[in-house]
This record gives structure tokens, sequence and C-alpha cells, in this order.
């Protein structure tokens, strides 16, 4: 079992502890054995533990340190945004925001759609067993 | 001399530091003009004379003194305000009842009262609470919002709910007993009315919003998963 995801300059890393819990960030110097300076356009570049990143399928081509305006471009170009919002990793992330989010009264709704999606689901079940046995 | 319109003067002797100032005693009599005020007044600071005091009538000793010495209650000068709302809960809130009869039923807010509790109302047609007093802090507001403008809330207040004072004195009981409590069951007739009239406004508000209606009669409920300091109201 090789490793796939690699610790590289333009590795793609979600933070998973932390004030800045929850972003993504691009690995932009490695500064030791523990530690790497990560950038993102919305923070100022910062050093990191490892252990608080998780690393991503994705990667940009970025030389070491960036400037922002380099790296922001860069970010574009790779379209890292709807890539990263079109995995299925990205999916479930964006759904449990919306989870999280939502309503006394969007949650009622949601149970009434859950039942519908079921009694429709077992109606077609219903139908197709009629046509087997008959 | 009456007080003249001056204005106001920037201060005389600056701190140095906190509680110690820039100028002594004498330099500041200097700096008032002291001096030059008594000296307009020939040498003697202006005095005004001291109103006359009007001889107090002589208090005759009191008859009677008690025999123990009874302690006066304390002086108490503390007005009672009205409840602070919370600001989540606006006319027109759907709010979650969660204690007493209506426990988990979802209601409307119509207008905090001035004892400091909160009128809400059902509708009593979708989930049978009717025109009720609820303690601002027995309730969850939630951030659904129902369109109130139709609704006249002016006439209740918190006499409207108070007990109905018997009239008639029970001087008999055993049958009288009987007679009396079945009058006091029934709701009287213009209480149904208004409760009529504030529901139909409402109704009509509330069933322009798809599945409203069923949110309103049915009662909440905490799960297995669900977090209360994590779900959002």
């Amino acid at each position: 079992m090789p490793f796939k995801r690699y610790v590289e300059i333009g590795r793609i890393a979600l933070v998973n502890y932390g004030k800045d819990y929850g972003k993504l960030v691009v690995i932009v110097d490695v500064i030791d054995q523990n530690r790497a300076l990560v950038d993102s356009p919305d923070m100022v570049r910062s050093q990191i533990n490892f252990k608080r990143l998780t690393l991503t399928d994705i990667k940009i081509d970025i030389n070491r340190v960036p400037k922002k305006k380099t790296l922001v471009a860069a970010l574009e170009a790779a379209d890292v945004k709807n890539k990263w919002e079109s995995s299925s990793w990205g999916r479930k992330l964006i759904v449990q925001k919306k989870r999280a989010s939502l309503n006394d009264f969007d949650r009622f709704k949601v149970m009434l759609a859950k039942i519908k999606k079921a009694g429709v689901i077992r109606q077609e079940l219903a139908n197709l067993k009629k046509q087997t046995t008959a | 001399m009456a007080p003249q319109q001056r204005k106001p003067h920037v201060c005389r002797n600056p701190d140095l530091i906190r509680g110690v100032g820039k100028y002594s005693r004498s330099k500041m009599y200097h700096k008032r003009g002291l001096w030059a005020i008594k000296a307009k007044n020939g040498g003697a600071f202006p005095k005004h004379e001291k109103k006359a005091v009007a001889a107090a009538p002589a208090e005759k000793p009191p008859k009677f003194y008690p025999a123990d010495d009874v302690k006066k209650p304390l002086v108490n000068k503390r007005k009672a305000r009205l409840t602070k709302l919370r600001a989540s809960i606006t006319p027109g809130t759907v709010l979650i009842i969660l204690a007493g009869r209506f426990k988990g039923k979802r209601v409307v807010f119509l207008k905090q009262l001035t004892s400091g509790l909160l009128l809400v109302t059902g509708p009593f047609k979708i989930n049978g609470v009717p025109l009720r007093r609820v303690n601002q802090s027995y309730v969850i507001a939630t951030s659904t919002k129902v369109d109130i403008s139709g609704v006249n809330v002016e006439k209740f207040d918190d006499k409207y709910f108070g007990k109905q004072v018997e009239k008639k004195k029970k001087k008999g009981e055993g049958e009288f007993f009987e007679a009396e409590k079945e009058e006091k069951n029934t709701l009287p007739q213009d209480k149904k009315d208004d409760q009529k009239s504030v529901d139909a406004a409402l109704v009509k508000s509330i069933e322009a919003v798809p599945d409203l209606k069923s949110y309103l009669g049915a009662r909440f409920s905490l799960k297995a998963g669900m977090k209360p300091h994590e779900l959002v109201f």
C-alpha cells in the first residue's frame, strides 16, 4: 500500500484543528520535519503543524513561497474550488454544513420530504413485486 | 443672581497626575479672580443674606408610646420594570412551548403583556392552543416568522386573563354546588369570538406558506442524535 498523497509544495490540505478549522490551504513551504508554511487567499501566510492538516488529492503548480497574487492566480487557474466542491469529500462537508444550519422549520420540511420519498419508493417496490408474482 | 449661560470653560487647573493639580491653592485663588471679586465688593467676599426660616410650630409630646420598639422595614424605592424581551422574539415568531399542558407545541407569538408574559395563540384551529399567556423562560424562539399584520391584539391585557370574580356568595352547599360547577366549566362566548377573530387573519397568512400549517400542528421533540446546544432553531 504505497502512499498516494504527498506533502509537497502546492499540495492542498484541509485544516482539521485550530482557529482555521475547515479551511482549504496550500502548502507553500516545508519548515522542518513537523511544520509547514501554509497560505490561503483569505488568511495570512503562517506555519502549521502537519498533525493539524489532512492532505487532499488536489495539487497545484507553484514555486516555493509564491507571492499572494501568484498564489491566488494559480488557485484560479487550477480551479481548486470547483474541483473540491465536486469531489465526494467536498460534497460531504457541504452537506454536513447545510444540515448543521437547518432551522427547526427546515428540519420539519426535510422530515416530510423523507417520508414522501420513502412512500414513493415503497410504492414502486410494491408495483415491481406485483409484476413478478403476476 | 440668575445663572447665566456661559461657554463651558477649559479646566483652569490641569492634572499633572491623578489627584495632583498643576497650580497651588494660592495660584488658583489668583487665577479664579477671587481677588477681583473681593475688590469689587469692598474687601470681603459677597454674601447672600440667609433666608429667614419660619419658626416651626411647637410639637406636643405624643400621648401614647408603644410598649415595644417595633422595627420599621427599610425603605425600598425599587421599581419593577417590564421583563426584557429576548431579541429573537418579535411579533409573529413561532415559539416552542417547553412546559405545561402544551409542551412541545409550536405557537405564534402575538405581543408582550404589561406583566411581562407573552401573549400567544395556536392558532386554536391548528393545534388546540388558545389565546394564552406564557412565560418567556419556558419558550424556545425559532427563527420562523409568521406575518401578523392583519391581527388586532390591542384589546388583550392581563386583566382579560385574570380569574373571573365570583359574584354570588355561596350560602347553601350540596345542590347549589353542582349548579355553580356547571357554569364555571364553559368558556364565555365572547372569548370564543375573540379567538376566532384573531385566528381568522392568522390562519390566512399561515396557509400562504407551504407546510407551515402542518408544522404548527406537529409537536416538537428531541430525537436520537439531536444535540440541543448544537441545534439551530
